[in-house]
């Protein structure tokens, strides 16, 4: 049996190094490449063992991390500093151009949003008025889940190699579950999700689930600051295709 | 100031609920100068402002168009009952590359995002938001994309201009981050 669950990324190779640098708490031009490559790569090794489909663009970036990282081992000559600068660069420059990039989006959403937080006249009542911008369900990203998750799978079953083919626990069945046990309450954590869970198979099920429910819009995720327990909420809205 | 003029062009504003821009409000009135008709909307517009009403005249997409207040928010949208579609932080990504680097094609953008953007483009051009201003001479006629006036409307912009440019939120990141 193989997972038919096929989580399509929006959230690129980018994201994933911006999301290093946030996690290690460190500045943009001064990253150590040595350990953003292995963390990078280890984050491409649970993708994969999760059945992410990693993109090829995913593979560019991590052999050019690779390729920087080797060159800054070796003994340096003048011509490899140079060469070193220009491979940084190409890993900066996008970084930048992208951290920019997630401001801009960020002022967008922070406007006056026609029929979000203004209204024009000629609103008909009960119709369905263009859209409303909700970015709450995403302020968590992927790579928080997917951090959670680390914490989760070390916490129980410490040194264990994430490695699977077989599926024990069905995602769909996981999916129901989680929305039922999100429906009642108020406030619901990332880690009470797993509490009920007794073996990885089934840990991995739930959290396949979760990222299903949450890519679709049915559930929304929270977080007050970085590392801390994610907070989620099941939605009424449904998201429209 | 000829204060019937005014009052028509209260009564327009009021009945459309498109942005109404000068230079259509000028077809309706063709008799009536251009330059007559921005001086009364910019001072319908101060009316407005110094009434305190919850209502104003807001200048979006070129155009004038009466606006809520976002204070009311939580009333009209419990009176309306919208249904969310939802837009997405990829999708607010791809609508500001598109919003700052237009004309655009999907090539550059993806590049800048790095990842594909295929579905988000789709979308974006069904909801209005961005549209196809014509093809690049490059190998391939690729399409070159552009916000549109519904993006401006939507996002209670004025006009492009008026979105902050890139190195004014460079400075805005740079106080944050000092803080």
């Amino acid at each position: 049996m193989t997972f038919e669950t096929k989580l399509e990324i929006f959230q690129g190779p980018l994201d994933l190094l911006l999301h290093l640098v946030k996690i290690n708490e460190i500045d943009i031009s001064d990253i150590p490449i040595a350990t953003i490559t292995d963390q990078y790569l280890q984050y491409l090794d649970l993708m994969r063992a999760l059945d992410i489909n990693v993109a090829g663009e995913f593979l560019v970036m991590a052999s050019t991390l690779m390729h920087l990282k080797s060159k800054m081992l070796l003994p340096r000559q003048v011509q490899d500093l140079e060469e070193i600068e220009e491979l940084k660069e190409e890993i900066l420059r996008p970084l930048r151009e992208y951290l920019l990039l997630q401001e801009a989006a960020s002022h967008l959403a922070s406007r006056d949003i026609l029929y979000r937080d203004v209204f024009k006249r000629g609103s008909e009542i009960n119709g369905r008025q263009g859209f409303e911008e909700d970015i709450s369900a995403e302020r968590v990203n992927l790579y928080d889940l997917m951090d959670a998750f680390r914490k989760v799978i070390k916490r129980r079953y410490p040194g264990v190699v994430i490695k699977f083919r077989a599926q024990a626990w069905s995602v769909k069945k996981k999916m129901v579950e989680i929305m039922r046990q999100l429906r009642g309450k108020r406030n619901a954590y990332f880690t009470d999700l797993f509490s009920g869970d007794s073996s990885v198979l089934e840990l991995i099920a739930t959290f396949l689930a979760l990222l299903e429910l949450v890519k679709n819009g049915s559930i929304a995720v929270f977080q007050e600051k970085v590392g801390s327990d994610i907070k989620l909420e099941a939605l009424n809205t449904s998201p429209i295709r | 100031m000829d204060n019937s003029l005014k009052l028509i062009v209260e009564s327009l504003l009021f009945a459309a609920s498109e942005p109404l821009t000068p230079r259509q409000i000028h077809a309706l009135l063709p008799e009536e100068d251009l330059k007559e008709i921005k001086d009364v909307l910019e001072d319908l517009k101060k009316d407005y402002e110094g009434m305190k009403r919850s209502f104003l005249i807001r200048e979006v997409a070129k155009g004038y168009q009466f606006r809520t207040l976002p204070r009311f928010r939580p009333y009209i949208s419990k009176m309306l009952s919208t249904t969310p579609s939802r837009l997405t932080r990829a999708a607010l990504e791809t609508l500001a590359i598109i919003a700052y680097r237009q004309p655009i094609i999907r090539q550059e953008i993806e590049r800048l995002r790095g990842v594909d953007v295929g579905g988000i483009l789709r979308m974006l051009l069904k909801k209005g938001l961005i549209r196809i201003l014509g093809r690049k001479s490059l190998p391939g006629r690729p399409i070159i994309y552009g916000t549109t006036g519904k993006f401006l409307e939507f996002f209670d912009l004025k006009d492009l201009s008026s979105l902050p440019t890139l190195k004014e939120m460079e400075e805005l990141g740079d106080e944050e981050v000092g803080q």
